[in-house]
């Protein structure tokens, strides 16, 4: 799995972070940090969610 | 068990058909929705759609990106007129082309439609924002050069629909009825930033008089007039005074419909009938057992899975004894100008604020019962510390925790 985040799109409201700390981190500056583009297939059901939640529809990913 | 049907295809029932396909339901599932278009994303409408920066295929929200993909069985541009509960379970929802589909589970998710003011349906200029086609009007109205633009009504809608048209260029005026916008979730202070947000903007803000009437020259809106007198000229108004939820389909159901459909604390309506999204009206633990409607992005996205999980569960018997009543720590976002606001959980009268100040725009705030216990945070162009301030509200932390972590 390869996430891509569109940062046109993405307005730091921190859900993913919520649901995917390890993968997903708002840092004080306001912006959005991916920490592991390609997590490993335990967090995979955490980024789909995160995908799914995100208010902006920012993340997708590609399966590999 | 052969078929669900979800009645309301936005974001509640979309969620709720896709969580009973993850939660192994494999027969069918009738999805119906009262718009033409494929499930879509409604905050953009009055923020990047409006402006124009996006277009309408980038609205679809994510499950149902591939229709054909997302495993139900289509029924758009079609209205459900009524609905007959099963004593086995589920029942009969009747649709406006006077077909019925019977459902051994029935996911009820038709959300709310727009309040307007009596008389100005009809008159050209007039707007709403709840559909896909009304901000497309509106869009379309806003398109050619400046405009005049009153905004009626200075909530969430109201205000982002003032903040982008303003940031277009054209001429905007706010009239709220309140003493401050946003009375009904925040308290006055934060509600008066928000108005004050827009008169740096240039943005003329009526607050604390109600609108008299619409005046009009061969049907189109020239004039708002004020209870005070007050003549706004306008080539385009936009009226955002809330919602009422669609239940009149459900009038002979039998259900108990009171401001919503009232469901249990599992979101069951009756049995096999379950209610999610902005219909939906059950007492949260988390509001005291009170009965709640929230109408709100992420709780109906949350209502939606759940709801279609527990459907399931009921169907089958499997996982149903061990369910946990739905208890979310509400949360909502709204977006005006280049600020973010984020409420989580439900404002109070007790507040402190804990970083930032209100003057420069960039807060977090908490809200305090009697007893000294945190009923919600509101952060103001501070999302992290918002995700945390949920974090912490859903883990029921003591106040002093919450200074500590967001200050």
């Amino acid at each position: 799995m390869k996430i891509v985040v569109d940062f046109d799109l993405c307005e730091s409201n921190a859900v993913c972070m919520g649901i995917a700390p390890d993968v997903f981190e708002v840092r004080d500056d306001d912006f959005l940090y991916v920490l592991n583009e390609t997590p490993p297939d335990e967090l995979h059901e955490m980024v789909r969610e995160s995908a799914e939640r995100c208010p902006k529809q920012a993340i997708t990913f590609e399966d590999a | 068990m052969t078929r669900l049907v979800v009645v309301g295809a936005s974001l509640a029932g979309l969620h709720a058909a896709v969580a009973a396909r993850r939660a192994g339901f494999e027969g069918d599932i009738s999805l119906v929705g009262d718009e033409p278009h494929y499930p879509y994303d409604r905050p953009p409408l009055s923020k990047n759609y409006l402006a124009g920066t996006i277009e309408a295929e980038a609205l679809r929200l994510r499950p149902a990106a591939d229709p054909a993909e997302t495993g139900v069985d289509w029924e758009l541009g079609r209205t459900a007129t009524g609905f007959e509960p099963s004593p086995d379970g589920g029942g009969t929802v009747t649709l406006d082309d006077g077909r019925r589909l019977a459902g051994d589970g029935v996911v009820i998710a038709t959300g709310c439609r727009v309040r307007t003011l009596p008389g100005t349906d009809r008159l050209a200029g007039v707007h709403v924002i709840r559909t896909l086609d009304n901000a497309t009007a509106l869009r379309a109205a806003l398109a050619d050069g400046p405009r005049r633009v009153v905004v009626i009504g200075c909530g969430f809608i109201g205000g982002e629909v003032a903040a982008t048209a303003r940031q277009a260029g054209h001429d905007v005026t706010i009239v709220e009825a309140a003493s401050a916008p946003l009375q009904r979730v925040l308290d006055t202070e934060s509600g008066l930033a928000v108005a004050e947000l827009h008169r740096s903007h240039g943005v003329e803000v009526h607050l604390g008089v109600g609108v008299a009437r619409l005046d009009d020259a061969d049907g189109v809106v020239r004039t708002v007039v004020l209870d005070d007198g007050t003549e706004l000229a306008a080539d385009v108004v936009v009226i955002g005074i809330g919602v009422v939820p669609n239940t009149e389909w459900l009038a002979d159901s039998g259900l108990l419909l009171d401001d919503g459909v009232v469901t249990d604390a599992y979101c069951v309506a009756a049995p096999g009938v379950v209610a999610a999204g902005d219909v939906a009206r059950w007492p949260h633990r988390g509001s005291g057992e009170a009965l709640t409607r929230i109408e709100q992005w992420d709780n109906a996205v949350e209502m939606g899975r759940y709801v279609g999980t527990r459907l399931v569960h009921l169907l089958t018997g499997d996982g149903a004894e061990e369910a946990e009543p739905f208890d979310p720590v509400p949360w909502f976002w709204s977006d005006q100008y280049d600020r973010k606001i984020q409420l989580a959980g439900a404002a109070a009268d007790g507040h402190e604020t804990v970083q930032g100040t209100v003057a420069e725009q960039r807060f977090v705030r908490l809200f305090l019962d009697d007893g000294g216990r945190v009923t919600g945070t509101l952060c103001w162009n501070r999302p992290r510390q918002a995700i945390l301030a949920r974090r912490l509200l859903a883990t029921g932390a003591d106040a002093d925790e919450f200074r500590q972590k967001l200050a």
